[in-house]
This record gives structure tokens, sequence and C-alpha cells, in this order.
């Protein structure tokens, strides 16, 4: 039997749609689904999890305090206990900036083995696909132990209704809150309206053609028309035009978005690394030849200066 | 201070990789410090400055050739270097128990920095593996640090634009992000002097470390060539614009 855990992630109380693309996955290959919630359950999160799959719903039940609530450290040790106690062989987490601090922890202290960033999970077999070489590769890889984890990739997998009934249950859990390691802060002022990275559908992306950093707000101001995600190559972001977070490839983020449009930049094989598994790529630039125009579904041809207000006139 | 910094031989970002076979790579490729872990070297650095009687060793896990990275760690700063050399390919579960023994063997840490992810692997666990088996506390991605009364304060970064700040007591076990600093490029001179700095090799097999109950293998690779046939979009940028909208919204119906 396998049965897996899925850490759950929330955004303004729902159940993020990332979220259920990996209930779907997992529910291909699993025998039973039960989702780990850390928010609290209302009857909106039962009725939204049962019905695409999950048969059991665990309230990690967290402290209430935000600084103990958040702390990765805390939410792993949960994760731990909920495993042990319903006896989980699979657990299931997204590679998302919060996943990325959260499942290596859990598969630390589980000493089990994790495969982070998968585009494809077998829960039965125990293999995982997922990139290599900084997403040159994709490469199948076989776990073996008593239980084993999987990092999902954001959107690798869209969800799927399967309705279920499904039961809820509490844990009972001393929290351990550690004394050596506190989270002091946790800033969120900055996203507020603003899509994230990993998990938008459009992204919109500026390179060394913007030229600098008061242009670049035409790459913010069109995401915010198109509801996409803004993001930057290297160049950008080393010029101080954006902040690191925004940079795409291989030493950046790595995104899969339905849409990446790639504005003013070239196409280096390192910012191909973070966006090549893109499902269509818009490619907007003055020169033909470069990696980018020759790499993309469609290539626009023209000066971003024009094309761009263009677009947002016309929205 | 005992600064323990982990560095891993990885291939050129810049790189074309080619297989060999179905699960290895063609690997006479350039290969370099993983990009994650110059910054890691550079904090060292910059911690040993400002607390002087610290020793920077820095330390591998790889084949003979791995020295070659572990000389550049010397360039930027490290006093000393330990390659643990294999010939295996190792998973997460089985570096961090050798970098784990490694450490022990060599001394006690007070600060461990690693990067935040290796490029080739793509691990991104590495550092907390190696946290568990000491027991020490971790963070990853860091964007700031500074260490006061035996206590490091750190900004991690987390993605658009937010940010977490921890207070970790010593010894604890840091991932370095991007943010973190500039990599230190060594002078000419810092080239020649690192020349006469050691490097200590250890065999795999001297350490005695236990089999990890678990394990994660490569069963299969292929390269990640997605082969698209670029269609122009032509006209007058507002004709361009109108294009790309229709896109958007009938092909790829991403906006409505
Ligand atoms: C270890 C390492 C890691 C790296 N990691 C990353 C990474 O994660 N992400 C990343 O992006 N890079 C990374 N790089 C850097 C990478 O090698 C390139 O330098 C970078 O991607 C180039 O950015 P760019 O395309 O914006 O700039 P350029 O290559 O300079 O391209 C600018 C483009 O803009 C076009 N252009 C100019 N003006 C206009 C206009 N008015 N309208 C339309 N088009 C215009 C030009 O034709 C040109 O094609 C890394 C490098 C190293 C060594
Ligand atoms: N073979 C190795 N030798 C030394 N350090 C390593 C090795 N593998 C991983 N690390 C360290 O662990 C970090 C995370 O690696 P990974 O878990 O592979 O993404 C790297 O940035 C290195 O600092």
């Amino acid at each position: 039997m396998k049965q897996a855990g899925i850490v759950i992630e929330m955004e303004n109380g729902r159940v993020k749609e990332t979220s259920l693309g990996m209930i779907t996955l997992a529910g291909r290959t699993a025998d039973s689904l039960t989702a780990m919630v850390m928010s609290g359950i209302t009857d909106d999160i039962t009725d939204h999890l049962s019905e695409y799959g999950v048969h059991t719903i665990v309230d990690l039940s967290l402290p209430d305090a935000p600084e103990i609530r958040r702390n990765p450290a805390v939410q792993a040790t949960a994760v731990v206990h909920a495993a042990r106690e319903l006896k989980l062989d699979r657990i299931l987490g997204l590679s998302s900036p919060e996943g990325k601090d959260l499942l290596p922890r859990v598969a630390a202290l589980l000493d089990a083995p994790l495969i982070m960033d998968c585009v494809d999970a077998d829960l039965k077999t125990g293999t995982a696909t997922t990139s290599q070489y900084s997403g040159k590769m994709m490469a199948k890889i076989q776990l073996t132990g008593e239980i084993l984890m999987f990092g999902v990739r954001p959107n690798a997998v869209l969800p799927e209704s399967k309705p279920v009934p499904a039961k809820t249950i509490a844990m009972t859990m001393d929290a351990v809150v550690p004394e050596n390691i506190i989270l002091l802060s946790r800033d969120e002022a900055d996203t507020e309206g603003r899509q994230s990275l990993a998990e938008a559908d459009i992204i919109i992306a500026g390179g060394r053609g913007l030229k600098n950093k008061d242009n670049f707000s035409l790459i913010f101001d069109c995401a915010e028309k198109l509801n996409a995600a803004p993001a930057a190559s290297r160049v950008a972001v080393d010029e101080g035009w954006v902040p690191y977070a925004f940079q795409v490839g291989q030493t950046g983020e790595k995104v899969s978005p339905q849409v990446y449009i790639a504005c003013g930049i070239s196409g280096s094989i390192q910012h191909f690394a973070g966006m090549k598994t893109a499902k269509m790529i818009i490619a907007v630039n003055k020169d033909e030849n470069t990696a980018m125009m020759a790499n993309c579904d469609y290539q626009v041809q023209g000066d971003l200066f024009a094309i761009l207000p263009e677009i947002m006139r016309q929205l | 201070m005992q600064i323990y910094v982990c560095v891993k031989h990885v291939p050129d970002s810049a790189a074309n990789i080619h297989m060999i076979d179905n699960r290895n790579i063609d690997d006479s490729v350039p290969f370099l410090m993983n990009p994650y872990d110059e910054h890691a070297v550079t904090e060292a650095a910059a911690l040993k400055k400002q607390i002087p009687d610290s020793e920077i060793i820095a330390v591998c896990l790889g084949k003979k050739d791995a020295e070659s990275t572990l000389r550049s760690a010397l360039a930027m700063g490290a006093d000393r270097g330990v390659l643990v050399e294999t010939d295996d390919m190792c998973d997460s579960m089985t570096t961090a128990r050798v970098l784990h023994a490694a450490i022990i063997r060599d001394g006690g840490a007070d600060i461990i920095l690693t990067g935040k992810e290796s490029i080739d692997s793509e691990g991104m666990q590495t550092q907390f593996r190696i946290g568990a088996l000491f027991d020490f506390p971790v963070v990853t991605n860091a964007a700031s640090l500074e260490i006061t009364n035996g206590k490091a304060r750190v900004g991690c970064e987390l993605a658009g634009g937010r940010t977490r700040t921890y207070e970790l007591t010593l010894p604890c076990v840091i991932g370095a992000g991007r943010g973190l600093n500039t990599p230190i490029y060594p002078t000419f001179p810092d080239v020649v002097k690192s020349r006469k700095k050691p490097i200590e090799t250890v065999a795999r097999s001297q350490l005695n470390v236990s089999d990890a109950p678990g394990s994660a293998k490569i069963i299969s690779m292929t390269p990640l060539v997605q082969k698209r046939n670029p269609r122009k979009i032509i006209g007058t940028p507002a004709e361009q614009a109108a294009e790309i909208i229709r896109i958007l919204r009938q092909e790829a119906k991403v906006l409505s």
C-alpha cells in the first residue's frame, strides 16, 4: 500500500491550484491520499480537497503564534510527526519557495531520500523525473528507502477533479519550539497583488534590452496588465535594475509557465536553463540572430519600446 | 572560529552537456566550483576578516580533478583544503554523511557554509542533511549574515522579494544564495600564494561512513532539447502587439 502524504500550500485561505495539481499527480499511483494542512481546516478546504481525490485531511495543529507556526523547522517536525503517526510511506510537497525550505528539512529529519523539482513521479515504483545539469538534462531517478519524498514542480501537472469522501483528523502533538533556530521576521510586503514566478501562467521577462532601471518599469506595468509575473535576466539583476528574486535561469528561478515572453533577452544557455520548459515562448528582440529568436515559438522582431506600450494600449 | 566551507566541482554553467550513454555525461567539459559555493567561500573570507584568528577549511567530495576547485577556494581565501576522493557518483544522503565525517575527522566546526544548491544534481538538500547529522540548525538561500555573541542573524530570500530573518545559535549550517555577496575574483598574487596552501587528500574508504537507509540513483537521462519552430509575427508594432494578444487569448488561452 502506498500511503501518500501531501503537504498542502494555501493562499488567501484557499488551497493553491498548484497543490491540487500535486494531488492529481499523487492520485495516479498512490493507494490513499492524505493532505497535511498547516493553517487549520475549514469546510471550504475540506470540500475542495475531497473534490480532487483526497481521502484524509490532517490538521497539523501548529501553534497559533505566527513566528512559531511559520518557522519551517517547526513545520518540519509537525510533518515528520504526522508521517510517523499515520505510517505514510510517500511524502510530497511543492518545490515552491516555501517547499524548498521545508521538504529538505523533513527529508533530513526522516533520513529519507528526496528528489526536488520533479515534473513526474510514480509512487508505486518510487521513481521521479527531474531536471539536472541546471535544466539541460531530464533524469529519471530511482529512490529506495522506507519513506520516499518528492518535491513537485508547481504547474507540472494540472488539477483534475476526482471527488471522493474525505475524513478529517487533527494531530495532537506538543510542538517543540526549537531554541537554536528562531524566526525573527517574515516580510511579505513586496508581493501584494503580484504573481509568484513559479506559479504564474504568463511570465514577462526583461533583459539588457531594457537599458536601465527606469525603463524596466515597462516590464512591471506590462505584467500587471497581463496578470503576468515579471522576471529578468541576470544582466538586469547584476545592473541593479531588479532584485535577484526576479532572476530566471541557471542561478535563478526555474519556471514552466504556459507562456514566457522574453523581451530584450538574447537567450544565453544559462537563461534557457531556467525557462526552456515553458509551454510557449514568445521572443521580442530587435536582432533576429539571437538564440532566443532561434528557439522560440513566436518571433517578434522589433523594438520592445514600441511593442510593449502597444500591448498595454490595446488591452 | 573554525569555518568549514563545502565546495563542489561541477561542469561549467556555460558548457553544453552531452551524454556518453543513457546515464553518464561526457565529462570532458571544463569543471569549476559550483557558483553558489563561490558565495559561501566569499562569505567565509569576510567572516575571517571580522574574526581574525579564524581558520577556513574548504571540503570537497569528488574525483581527483576536484582538487582544482579546492585550489580556487584557497585562492579566494580558504586556508586549507580537504579532498575526500571517490570516483563514485554520490547521492545527497551519502554526500552529507561523508562531509559530516570529514569535518569531524578534521576538527570541530563553529560554522559550516555551503551553497544553496549544486547546479549539476540540483539537490537543494545537502546542507539540511549535514545539519541533521550534526544536530545543528540550518537555513538556506542566505542573503545576509551577521555574527554577534555566538549567534548568527541570517536573512534568507524566498521569492518575489520576500525574505525571512532567522537567529541561529552557533554552530550552524548556512546555505549561501546569490544575494549574499559578490564572489571574490582572486588576483594573480592570491593565486600564487594559494599554491603553497595545503590540500589533504583522504580516500573515502578511510572515513568510517555508515550506509544511508535510502538512496537516489539516476536510471536514465536524456538531454532536454526542445526543438521549437519559430513562426514570425510581422507588421507594425501595433499589428505585432495585436497578434501577441490574439495568441495569448486564443492559442495559449491565458488571457480573458
Ligand atoms: C555561472 C553563471 C551563471 C549565470 N546564470 C544566469 C541566470 O541564471 N540567468 C541569466 O539570465 N543569465 C545567467 N548568466 C548570464 C548569462 O551568461 C548572460 O550573460 C545573460 O543571460 C545575458 O542577459 P541578456 O540576455 O539580458 O543580455 P544580452 O545577452 O546582452 O542580450 C540583450 C538582448 O536585447 C536585445 N535588445 C537590445 N535592445 C533592444 C530593444 N530596444 N528591443 C528589443 N530587443 C533589444 C539585443 O538584441 C540582445 O539580444 C550566468 C552566467 C554565469 C557565468
Ligand atoms: N560533493 C560535494 N562536495 C562538497 N560539497 C558538496 C558536495 N555536494 C554538495 N555539496 C554542498 O552542498 C550544497 C548543496 O548541494 P545539493 O544538495 O547537491 O544541491 C552545495 O552548494 C555544496 O556546498
